[in-house]
Order: structure tokens, then C-alpha cells, then sequence
């Protein structure tokens, strides 16, 4: 893992990736706090955060396009196979690798509360909590990116469906306002759900029974709850695109709410697609 | 060292290589051949642990490659067809990244990466990107990456490809050096080139073993598929007598030349060609008859391989019978 680790970072340090995406990250910090601490003498730093948060939408995608994506069209995935080290071990190592190029912006950010704290009245623990927490849904995105990257050998197609997925879940508060709130709405919107799920079931297995059978159990669920007892639908579908959003979960702590609910939430985000992301490098071992 | 044990591969309905077993022992040059699309590069993929097998077991050097990969793949280098190669890097920083793969640190993987840049020659461009070295060059960093860790069996696919005549002669050199460290497993569709270097042939068609042996062992087990040519000024029917007492003939062929000469070809079915040729000479020398020309054909490797590999995977190493076009196919 650490071979794999100190290899991802010397080639993000080569090439422009780490630089692009630390720019950006500072760049979007730093225009943000001098538009809301300097200029509108905000003492709450975290305002800057929450601004800044639109713009993982953008560089966590740059950031994460080539980790498994280049490995497949470069066929150095063979290599990584044939080495005595596990999926797993290239999985931490890629994962940890980014969390350390991430890492750096942030280090740099989190000095700027404590200069803004030399003159005037800033609460540090809620600037440090979000700057805890945005440290933490940056790790949590990183991993879905790492296993959208892992679906395929095309960066281009990689980094598109990442900002599309990102950008839905960035929005998907918002949007939650205008979708349908009645029961049968949600019960249409989550059969829709599970067809798709079962295109992505079949396309990562190559099993049709499988697919079909995971998605008729579920349907079929689905029919007889909504047949029973329709209410339970009512405004489920607003309420699952609540709570999927990673960053809605992060307005608690600028709020100046410690959320350990949502520590946990990225954390099993993280872990769930880091899980994914090793079971689709195993995958391809089988075909 | 590598025991395959009735190895499947299904990829879909397409069966890849089909109840494959065989041993390799260590200490030689072992080639892998066959037609392209016969299970070379599959069944290869599975002993590194690059692909699953549909069912079937690999051992290396005792270890499992399904149960106990880590300790089963540092036994190991294994060079892809295409030599997996991180392309805006340079030889020297590939190679430190696979050698702290594979376990190596500090002095021991500096000593190692020196050692086997030395091995393959690439001392001259150990610090230029990888993406601007020749062809030629790229595989030797692939070999060399395969050579990290020393490890027993080194395994190359194809080692040859799309090289020119100069590069191949050059790779196929390096690795008869490595034979005196490592026991060599190559693929190849080249026979020559197989011939060259290997020991020992395992032969492989539509996923099937046909035929594992040296190439000498190979070559005598058709010598059956013989033909003896000669050349006579004796007239037609004195040589049809003659050739009347000789035994173990199964086709004659005679042609009267222009010049006046007699061309015959004959067609045997014995073990031992030169047995039926002392008996063709002798019945020739007592009736005063001159042999102007005395040629004997043996199957070479090609035959065989053609033989074997075109008749739908059926072992007939010991079946005798030569098809007639075989003789375009011959050097």
C-alpha cells in the first residue's frame, strides 16, 4: 500500500493534477473570504466554506479522472494484478494518495481563521468543525469519484458522469423542493429507481437472473407497501434526496452544529464506495 | 515449480482453454506455442494471477495462485504482451515503484534496480521518459520490472512482438542469460523462434495441451512422416525392380527428367529412415546401378506444428499419417 501510495503521489506532484486542484481550491477559499471577511467584515469563516463547497464539483472530478481510468488504457492494470499486493492495498493507496493532495490546500486554509482571529472576534470551533467536516465530504466524494473511475478505461467519460453525479448531488436539496410529494409520485420515482438499479446490477455482474431477480423482490416490495399502506410514500422521494446529499449534511456544522451523525454518514459513504471500487478491480479479474 | 491442474476458462460461451494440465519443473526455457487466439496469453493471465479461472487449479512453488496469491506471485516477474509501462515516468522511477511493490526497500532495492538495468542494458536511458524510448527499449524495461525481486519463474508473453530482427535477436540473447537464474516460461506463434531458445515446447491449440517435448523429442516422434528422394540414371523399369525388394515403401513416384535422368520419390512407414535408405542404397550398388543424388526429409518442427494444431486439438503425436500439403508448409 505505501509502494502504491508514494507512486500515486509522485505522479500527481509531476503532473499538473495536484496543482490544478490545489489552485482551484484556494483560489475559490480565497476570493471567498475576502468577499464575506474582508470585505463584509463576516467574523464566521465557515460562510466561506459553504461558499467554496460548489467548487468540489468541479476539481474532485479533475482530481480523480486518471486513478484507475489511466491504469486501463495505459493496461498498467495488469501490472497492479501480478504484483504481490492485493486490490485493496491499490484501492487504500490510491484513496490515500488523494486524501494527501487534498490535504495540503486545507492545511494552508486552516491558517486563515487564525489570522483572521488576530483581528476580531472569530469562533474557531465552528470554523475548525467545518473545516473538519468539509475535509471529511471531500473524502467521501473522492471515493464515489474513485469508483466512477473504476467503472471505465475512459477519463473523458469518467470525469463527465462524476461532475453530472456530483452536481445532482449538490443540487438535489433544491430540486427535492419541486419533485412530486405524493405517494404515488415516489412510488413511480422508486420503481424507476430500481430499474435502473438493475441495468447497473446486470452491467457489473453480467447476470440477468440476478438483476432480475434483486429487482423483482423489490418491486414487488415496493408494490404491496404501496398497496397496503400508501402513506408511507408520501414525500419519500423529497426525503431520499435529502438524505443522500453530502453536501446538505454539511449546512449543520456551518449552523455550528458538531453533527456526528454526518461523521459517520461520509465516513460509511467513503467506505462503501472504497468497498465498491475493490470489488470492481476484483471484477475485472473474472472477464 | 508451476503445476496446472485441469485449468478452464470460459470467457461468456466462449471456451478459452479447456482442461489444461501440465508441469514445469525448474531450470529450463519452457516455450508456449500455438496459433493466435489458442489460450496462450489466457492461460498465462491465470497463472499470474491477472484473470480467474472458471475451475482448475495453479500451484506455485506450492502456493496456490487462487488461495495464497502474495506468496505465490513473489515467485514471479511476469512481462504482458503489451509491457505494462507507466508512460511519462522513466525507467528508473517504474522500477523503484515495482521493486517497493514487491517488497524491496532502501539499500536492497537500489542494489536490486542496478542490478537488473544491468541485466537488460538500459543504462543509457535509465533517466529518459518511458514514452520516448524505441520499441526495443520499452520491453527491456518490461523484462527488467519482471526481474525485480529475483523472483524463480520469470514469465514473458510474446517477448518478440513487433520488434526488429536486430531487437529480437538481442531480447532473445538476454534471455537465454536469464535461463542460468530463473526458469523461463516465453510465448511465442513463432516456431524458429521457439526452436531457437527453448528446451522444452508445450504446444497448444484451440485451448487444448497437443504436444509437450523438447524439439528434438518432437521432431523424432514423426520421423515416421518420412519421404526419401533420390536421383538415377537406371532406366524406369530396372529401378521399379529394384525398388520392389526394398521394404516399408508406401508410395512411389517416378518422373523422367529432360537431361534423361529419373527422379523418384518415395513415401515409408518405418521408424528408422536410414534403415530403408542403407537398404535402397545396397539394393542399387548390386546391381551396379548408380545413385546420382540420395535425399532424406524429415518432418521438421513446422510439420508438426501445423499438424498439430490444425487438426481441432487432437493429440496425434503418434499417429504417423503425413497429409499431403504438408510438404508446401516444409523448410
Amino acid at each position: 500500500m505505501i509502494a502504491v501510495l508514494k507512486h500515486e503521489l509522485r505522479s500527481y506532484f509531476h503532473s499538473f493534477t495536484a496543482y490544478v486542484f490545489g489552485a482551484f481550491l484556494l483560489a475559490i477559499v480565497g476570493v471567498g473570504s475576502m468577499l464575506y471577511n474582508l470585505q463584509a467584515a463576516v467574523s464566521n469563516f465557515e460562510y466561506v466554506l459553504s461558499f467554496g463547497s460548489i467548487v468540489f464539483v468541479v476539481i474532485v472530478p479533475i482530481l480523480t479522472m486518471r486513478v484507475i481510468a489511466e491504469e486501463r488504457r495505459q493496461k498498467t492494470d495488469q501490472l497492479l494484478y501480478s504484483l504481490p499486493i492485493t486490490t485493496t492495498q491499490v484501492i487504500l493507496g490510491k484513496f490515500a494518495a488523494l486524501l494527501v493532495v487534498y490535504l495540503i490546500p486545507l492545511a494552508v486554509i486552516s491558517v486563515y481563521p487564525a489570522i483572521f482571529a488576530q483581528f476580531g472576534d472569530v469562533y474557531l470551533p465552528t470554523s475548525y468543525g467545518s473545516l473538519f467536516a468539509i475535509f471529511l465530504m471531500g473524502a467521501a466524494l473522492i471515493a464515489l469519484r474513485v469508483f466512477i473511475s473504476s467503472l471505465t478505461d475512459n477519463q473523458g467519460l469518467a470525469a463527465g458522469v462524476g461532475i453530472a453525479v456530483i452536481l445532482f448531488n449538490y443540487y438535489s436539496v433544491s430540486l427535492s423542493e419541486y419533485v412530486s410529494s405524493t405517494a404515488f409520485g415516489s412510488m413511480v420515482a422508486i420503481i424507476v429507481l430500481i430499474l435502473i438499479l438493475y441495468f447497473v446490477i446486470r452491467y457489473l455482474t453480467k447476470n440477468e437472473v440476478l438483476a432480475y431477480g434483486v429487482c423483482f423482490v423489490l418491486a414487488a416490495v415496493v408494490c404491496v407497501v404501496g398497496w397496503t399502506d400508501s402513506s408511507k410514500f408520501e414525500g419519500l422521494l423529497p426525503r431520499i434526496m435529502k438524505t443522500l446529499s453530502l453536501f446538505e449534511r454539511f449546512s449543520a456544522f456551518v449552523s455550528g452544529v458538531f453533527d456526528m451523525t454526518a461523521i459517520v454518514y461520509y465516513l460509511s459513504v467513503a467506505a462503501f464506495f472504497l468497498f465498491l471500487s475493490v470489488q470492481s478491480l476484483e471484477k475485472r479479474r473474472y472477464n | 515449480m508451476i503445476k496446472v491442474e485441469h485449468l478452464t476458462k470460459y470467457y461468456g460461451d466462449f471456451l478459452a482453454v479447456s482442461d489444461l494440465s501440465f508441469e514445469i519443473e525448474e531450470g529450463h526455457v519452457y516455450g508456449f506455442l500455438g496459433p493466435n487466439g489458442a489460450g496462450k496469453t489466457t492461460t498465462m493471465n491465470i497463472m499470474t494471477d491477472c484473470l480467474s479461472a472458471t475451475s482448475g487449479r495453479v500451484e506455485v512453488g506450492g502456493h496456490d495462485i487462487f488461495e495464497e496469491a502474495e506468496q505465490a506471485k513473489k515467485l514471479i516477474g511476469y512481462l504482458p504482451e503489451q509491457p505494462p509501462l507507466y508512460m511519462n515516468e522513466t525507467p528508473a522511477e517504474y522500477l523503484r515503484f515495482v521493486g517497493e511493490a514487491k517488497g524491496l526497500r532502501g539499500d536492497e532495492l537500489r542494489a536490486q534496480i542496478d542490478k537488473v538495468i544491468g541485466q537488460v542494458r538500459i543504462e543509457a536511458v535509465r533517466d529518459r521518459r518511458i514514452s520516448a524510448l524505441s520499441k526495443g527499449y520499452k520491453q527491456r524495461v518490461g523484462i527488467a520490472q519482471a526481474l525485480l525481486g529475483n523472483p524463480k519463474v520469470i514469465i514473458l508473453d510474446e517477448p518478440t512482438v513487433g520488434l526488429d530482427p536486430i531487437q529480437i535477436i538481442e531480447i532473445r540473447d538476454l534471455i537465454k542469460e536469464l535461463e542460468r537464474e530463473h526458469t523461463v516460461i516465453l510465448s511465442s506463434h513463432i516456431l524458429s523462434e521457439v526452436q531457437a531458445i527453448c528446451e522444452k515446447i508445450l504446444i497448444i491449440a484451440h485451448g487444448k495441451l497437443v504436444a509437450f517435448d523438447t524439439p528434438d523429442k518432437l521432431e523424432r516422434s514423426l520421423l515416421s512422416a518420412n519421404e526419401i528422394t533420390f536421383t538415377t540414371d537406371a532406366k524406369a523399369n530396372v529401378v521399379r525392380a529394384l525398388l520392389a525388394k526394398v521394404d516399408h515403401l508406401t508410395d512411389t513416384e517416378l518422373e523422367e527428367r529432360e537431361d534423361g535422368l529419373l527422379s523418384a520419390r518415395l513415401k515409408t512407414d518405418s521408424k528408422d529412415i536410414y534403415a530403408v535408405s542403407r537398404q535402397l542404397f545396397f539394393a542399387f550398388a548390386e546391381e551396379d546401378q548408380p545413385l546420382l543424388e540420395l535425399n532424406l526429409k524429415k518432418a521438421s518442427l513446422e510439420d508438426i506444428f501445423i499438424e498439430l494444431t490444425e487438426s481441432g486439438g487432437e493429440d496425434q503425436a503418434g499417429d504417423g499419417t503425413t497429409p499431403e500439403e504438408r510438404e508446401d508448409e516444409a523448410v
